[in-house]
């Protein structure tokens, strides 16, 4: 499933005193598979441009086609494509409602329609999928978990409506380091399995191991787009968007000036570790 | 979609009204209020919208936004009209069709009921468009603050005055951010039948109410922390000063009720 934003520009509050441009002419296309790191400053759109992906938001001007059709167009079933295209928002914990965990991750599947027993092995696959214990958890109130918890239970609720592409809207943000490599694993894993991903962010960490594609917005606009490799390189643009590098990138830089013989692209810890181990054999060193 | 609601519906520019000190115009509202309900005839009404008209152009305030005002009223507004032109009994009748009845007595009432409560939400709103809520709840603090005599807790009532109206943007935007969460997980706040509307708003509501909840906690930590313990004592940012233009205002006013006054002693009954 592909999705394709033509020329899409959001204006929100058209018309009043308060009028604001958050997307202009964005031009993107996603393709099955991929893994797009959305990369930008607070408040350059990224929030907005997700919220478009399944309809939650319509174009000022512009268009958003699933597979070729239009998103907004007659006689299109929207909650149904919305369904296909997972949306977790920023702190999805605070969505969470019902009385116990497992009927919190079957609220999606419910709406969708399906039968008690599907649900019931979605809610298993989905509560498998984001490392939680269904003997443990299932029937305890989601209000008890802790803060990490229940983000990965909020995120099991998205993916119970098993969506061919999912989106999410800083996943890691406010959670411990552990937290944070614990998702990004998870959602590794789930890109690993066939699902395409969108991942909005502002760390370069977090995305650079992770990203098939990386798309750097600023302004309302795309600014750059490409493979992590081509935008680490552009590393005075980054900079002036005010986004940087990795930080593997930048000891990379670092040490290629200091005169050690590096490839000028690296920008992964794992890439740096290993030509480094590399340098240090070939000197003896280890 | 929420973000167009507007409340609190503070006109933010600068003008003589708009300084005036909100104790004055809390005090100043209430006269004019009376001063409706002074009004023998349609003369006294034109007084009251003359002075309407200089006092909105004076805050430079479009008269049309002051008469919106009036516009979710129209239904009370209609049926006040209709029940006192048809069901007052007194009086002469004027006009008789089947079981409707209409007496002079009977549309003397309807014209001046319904006109009454035109200005009166006319002239409220000229308080509220006129004057942050910060500086209303800060003048209603003052004018209520001799009852702390008798316990009565003026201070608390205005601070949780202003507290509710700072989170009304907060929580709007937060129930727009939960209703869009919701709908990406399939959630239908738009059809079926009103029991299936009020089902489907409690995955609307619960983490609505939750956040509220932790919001209040988190207030009342923060406000704690930096040694919050009521009015007693408190000095403030804005100390409210009575100027000159304060007792110009006042003049203005009690000038409009003298002349209503006149107008109801000159004036012989029974005119409309």
């Amino acid at each position: 499933m592909s999705i394709e934003l033509r020329d899409v520009t959001y204006t929100y509050s058209e018309g009043s005193a308060f009028q604001s441009t958050a997307l202009k002419n964005v031009n993107l296309t996603i393709h099955d598979g991929e893994f797009i790191a959305l990369v930008g400053h607070t408040g350059c759109g990224k929030s907005t441009l997700v919220q478009h992906l399944n309809g939650l938001l319509k174009p000022s001007s512009g268009q958003v086609l699933i597979d070729g059709q239009d998103l907004h167009g007659e006689n299109v079933d929207r909650r149904k494509l919305r369904q296909q295209v997972g949306l977790v928002f920023q702190y999805p914990e605070y969505q969470l409602f019902e009385e116990t965990v497992a009927r919190d991750i079957a609220f999606g599947p419910r709406n969708q329609g399906l039968s008690d027993s599907e649900i019931d092995s979605r809610v298993h696959r989905a509560m498998a999928h984001m490392h939680l214990n269904y003997d443990t958890l299932s029937q305890r109130s989601p209000f008890e978990l802790s803060g990490g918890q229940m983000r990965r239970v909020a995120i099991a609720g998205v993916l119970a409506m098993e969506p061919k592409v999912l989106v999410l809207d800083e996943p890691t943000a406010g959670l411990d380091p552990r937290g944070r490599d614990r998702i990004l694993g998870i959602v590794k894993e789930l890109h690993r399995s066939g699902t395409t991903v969108v991942m909005v962010s502002h760390s370069m960490d977090d995305v650079a191991p992770l990203a098939t594609r990386i798309v750097v917005m600023s302004q309302g606009e795309i600014a750059a787009s490409g493979a992590p490799r081509e935008i680490f390189r552009q590393r005075a643009l980054m900079e002036s968007i005010g986004l940087g590098v990795p930080e593997a990138a930048r000891l990379n830089q670092a040490l290629r000036e200091k005169g050690l013989d590096l490839p000028e692209a690296l920008y992964t810890q794992e890439e740096l570790l290993t030509h480094l181990l590399r340098l240090g054999k070939e000197a003896g060193l280890c | 979609m929420l973000k167009d609601i507007t409340l609190g519906q503070y006109y933010p520019v600068d003008s003589p009204v708009h300084r005036l000190d909100p104790r004055i115009k809390i005090v100043l509202t209430i006269a004019m209020i009376v001063a409706v309900f002074l009004v023998h005839s349609l003369i006294g009404y034109g007084l009251i919208l003359i002075f309407l008209f200089i006092t909105s152009s004076l805050a430079r305030i479009p008269f049309k936004t002051l008469a919106k005002g009036v516009k979710p009223l129209r239904f009370i507004l209609a049926l006040t009209f209709l029940l006192n032109l048809f069901f007052t009994t007194t009086g002469q009748v004027l006009f008789s069709w089947q079981f409707l009845t209409v007496t002079d007595d009977g549309l003397h009432q309807a014209v001046h009921f319904s006109l009454r409560l035109v200005f009166l939400v006319i002239s409220t709103s000229l308080l509220t468009l006129t004057t942050s809520p910060i500086m209303l709840s800060d003048g209603l603090e003052l004018l209520l603050s001799p009852l702390k005599v008798i316990h009565f807790p003026a201070h608390e009532l205005a601070m949780m005055m202003s507290i509710a109206l700072r989170f009304i943007p907060t929580l709007l935007e937060e129930t727009d951010k939960i209703m869009k969460a919701q709908m990406a997980r399939g959630a239908d706040f738009e059809s079926g039948n009103l029991i299936a509307r009020a089902k489907a708003m409690i995955p609307l509501l619960v983490p609505l109410f939750v956040s509220a909840f932790r919001r209040a906690g988190d207030l009342a930590m923060a406000m704690e922390s930096r040694c919050y313990h009521g009015g007693e004592g408190r000095t403030r940012l804005r100390v409210l000063k009575v100027t000159r233009n304060d007792w110009i205002a006042c003049l203005c006013v009690a000038g409009l009720i003298a002349l209503i006054v006149a107008e109801g002693l000159l004036i012989p009954e029974g005119w409309l």
